[in-house]
């Protein structure tokens, strides 16, 4: 840190030193995402470290866990990990449950689930470059994005009752099936999002400024995003062919066709913030095919044959791992002869992710710091759990 | 001015009455802004905006400035508190004591002096000075960082602004803003920004460098009212609020009342150098006093838009960007244009 202050000799000979400033970004700061804690040292406005300090939204979701009388009550838990993206944690765990308990679920209840799960997706990424426009200073694309956002909330709402915490996938199946209407508002919502898409590509993603600010800035090289095992938008930003809807395929995934997105550098360098914030635009793209290819063949069938009536594993343990929105979203899930879980530890992307702050901002400027914050998508409640 | 010294009699109540038109201006002006930047922002991302007190909610802005006159006027502790208190008035004095100059009309004008413009760029840069204490005030790092990027902004874009009024004076070869004004009398074609009152060459000639200097005092006059995309003062997701983060009720309602004044005074500039002041387009077509004022006032509240359509549609620029901008932009557009005006009145 010290070679960054310098020394300047006046012609008198006395010795002129600037200082850095410590300043604290966070708790309450607008574009923290939460309540994360960065101490910031600054010299002038350039970033010389980040320190991120975290645990202000810890709830002991882990501990909690240990606590229930089903494995099943389990899930409303997770659903307030990532509370943006709560139909995608319930995935993980379940994924994970299922794999412990060996269960076999009707091919409905898959496909369902990745409907779901890639609406929830599409909505999640949805407030990530709303708030990454924010973060830029663009307000009018967050409330474009946040409006088509609610008519996802709508269709969850129409399935399961709930907007944002939804206890929509239970182990063996579905809390409840779709309703009627669902297959053609979803089509439709479809149809209407794609418009809003290109829409916010000419005002946000290619104006001008936007690229100005966000090229070149925050690169996370490929190799580090290994190391730090960062994954999702964050690793694929930087180039890393890496999907594991595509290679670990869990649910129904390797039925449908789609891309993986990669960031290619095109406005500026591999794995810069425009390069991640792309990545998950198009995503969405990505994520509206398999929503079409699903919807339009799901089987008939009954989406809570499957469910256990008691869960009671043998000792053992199971990991089971998703592509969340934000990446690798995992459940370790250790079992003994007994109705609750032993243990389980969730591997939560957004705080991996986040890691690697402090390599990828050095020497970057206030303002960048808070763009590279913005382009990680980080969500508090599951950086801290 | 004589009308109402003949009325009243009383030559320092003229002064005052005639000082406080431009207030009262100002707060009515104020407070349709505040409404209409509410309400275009609202349209422009899909929103309503107020509605429910009084006809689509116009009656709003009074409840909010009732609501900051309320309000408790919290000053830190660690602040200091004389700079603190006197920063917000000392911002909206120089904005308010550039309104002197500016003619609403043919016959209205506060101080009818010769070197208008130049006293206008003057009193107006008392704004910095307002800022920068605010920001050190406080006692506050996120402050202090927005009054240091203020400052370092506002003198950095000051001088490409005034370079384009350099330019407009060379032409018209007055800086009294009435002056100013009535040289582009007689309608659209005589306005500046098509060439203003000159023979047909020397108009065209002029034609791209008027519309060139146009730009670049409307740039550099965006980012001394910090508006987006040069709002980083006050950037809100970097700088929590910029300078006026510790500041509540009343004295931020002034610091909010000087941004607003400004945006009319810079739009003012604009409209007197470049659309022919209170003149009307149409020659003698709907001019005269009266209609004069309306004039001036149409065409300022279009600047104003345009700067409130910018703010909501723009991501902001970052610190060393906005400095590029200045200084290898704009300045060394702005001498050249300079230069080329002055080949064309020599010739």
């Amino acid at each position: 840190m010290s070679e960054t202050i310098e020394k300047i000799k006046t012609s008198t000979g006395h010795v002129l030193r600037t200082e850095e400033m410590v300043v604290n970004m966070g708790p309450q700061h607008p574009s923290t995402h939460g309540v994360l804690r960065l101490e910031v040292v600054l010299d002038g406005e350039i970033v010389v470290d980040v320190i991120p300090h975290l645990g202000y939204l810890h709830r002991c979701f882990e501990k909690h866990c240990e606590h229930m009388t089903s494995y099943q009550q389990v899930i409303p838990y997770v659903d307030r990990m990532d509370y943006v993206a709560a139909m995608t944690n319930e995935m993980a765990y379940v994924v994970a449950a299922e794999k412990l308990l060996k269960i076999e679920v009707p091919e409905r209840v898959h496909y369902i689930r990745i409907i779901m799960s890639e609406l929830q997706r599409i909505a999640s990424h949805l407030i990530a470059i709303g708030t990454f426009g924010i973060d830029m200073g663009a307000f009018t694309p967050f409330l474009y994005y946040f409006r088509d956002r609610e008519k996802i909330l709508e269709l969850f709402e129409m399935t399961c009752g709930a907007r944002l915490l939804y206890n929509y996938i239970w182990i063996g199946g579905l809390s409840h099936d779709i309703p009627p209407q669902f297959v053609e508002k979803t089509k439709e919502f479809c149809t209407d999002f794609k418009k809003t898409l290109q829409e916010v590509n000419d005002l946000l993603n290619y104006n001008e400024i936007f690229i100005k600010r966000t090229a070149n800035v925050g690169i996370l090289p490929k190799d580090l995003a290994i190391n730090y095992a960062c994954s999702g938008p964050m690793l694929r930003g930087s180039g890393v062919n890496w999907d594991l809807r595509r290679d670990d395929p869990y649910t129904l995934y390797n039925k449908f066709e789609w891309d993986v997105i990669v960031g290619k550098g095109e406005m500026g360098t591999v794995g810069d913030v425009w390069d991640r914030n792309i990545v998950r635009q198009r995503e969405m793209w990505e994520s509206l095919r398999i929503i079409e290819q699903a919807i339009a063949n799901i089987p008939e069938g009954d989406v809570q044959k499957a469910i256990p009536k008691r869960i009671r594993p043998v000792a053992g343990d199971a990991y089971g791992r998703i592509e969340g929105p934000r990446g690798e979203l995992g459940f370790y899930i250790v079992a003994e002869e007994s109705v609750t879980p032993y243990r389980i530890k969730a591997r939560a992307p957004a705080f991996v992710n986040l890691s690697v702050i402090n390599e990828i901002s050095k020497g970057a400027m206030l303002a960048d710091l808070v763009a590279i914050i913005g382009s990680i998508d980080i969500v508090l409640g599951e950086v801290d759990r | 001015m004589e009308t109402l010294q003949t009325i009243l009699r009383e030559p320092i109540i003229t002064t005052v009455l005639l000082a406080l038109i431009p207030l009262v201006f100002l707060l009515i002006y104020a407070l349709v802004t505040l409404y209409g930047e509410m309400k275009m922002a609202a349209h422009i991302q899909n929103r309503l905006a107020y509605m429910e007190n009084g006809w689509h909610g116009t009656l709003q802005p009074i409840a909010d400035m009732l609501k900051l006159l309320q309000k408790e006027d919290i000053i830190p502790t660690a602040a200091d508190k004389f700079l603190f208190i006197l920063a917000p008035y000392l911002v909206f004095m120089g904005t308010y004591a550039s309104f002197a100059v500016v003619p609403f009309s043919s016959v209205f004008i506060g101080s009818n002096i010769d070197l208008g413009i130049f006293y206008l760029v003057a009193a107006s840069s008392l704004v910095v000075v307002g800022l920068l204490m605010s920001g050190w005030a406080s006692n506050n790092k996120w402050s202090l960082f927005g009054a240091l990027r203020s400052a370092a902004q506002i003198v950095s874009y000051e001088i490409p602004g005034v370079l384009a009024i350099l330019g407009v004076v060379m032409v018209l070869g007055t800086m009294n803003m009435q002056t100013m004004t009535q040289l582009q009398d007689g309608g659209i074609h005589n306005w500046l920004i098509l060439g203003g009152n000159f023979p047909l060459g020397q108009k065209l000639a002029l034609l791209p460098f008027m519309f060139l200097l146009f730009v670049i005092y409307l740039l550099s006059s965006m980012a001394e009212v910090n508006r987006t995309p040069f709002d980083l003062p006050e950037a809100e997701s970097e700088l929590v609020q910029g300078y006026n983060t510790e500041y509540s009720g009343m004295k931020f309602a002034i610091f909010y009342l000087a941004e607003y004044a400004n945006l009319f005074l810079v739009s003012a500039v604009v409209v007197v150098m470049f659309f022919g002041g209170w003149t009307s387009p149409f020659g003698e077509f709907m001019s005269g006093p009266v209609w004069g004022s309306f004039w001036f006032v149409l065409k300022g509240m279009f600047f104003v838009f345009l700067n409130i359509w910018l703010r909501w549609t723009l991501p902001r620029l970052r610190v060393d960007q906005l400095m590029y901008v200045s200084w290898k932009v704009l300045t060394p557009f702005a001498l050249f244009c300079i230069i080329a005006i002055g080949y064309i009145m020599v010739m």
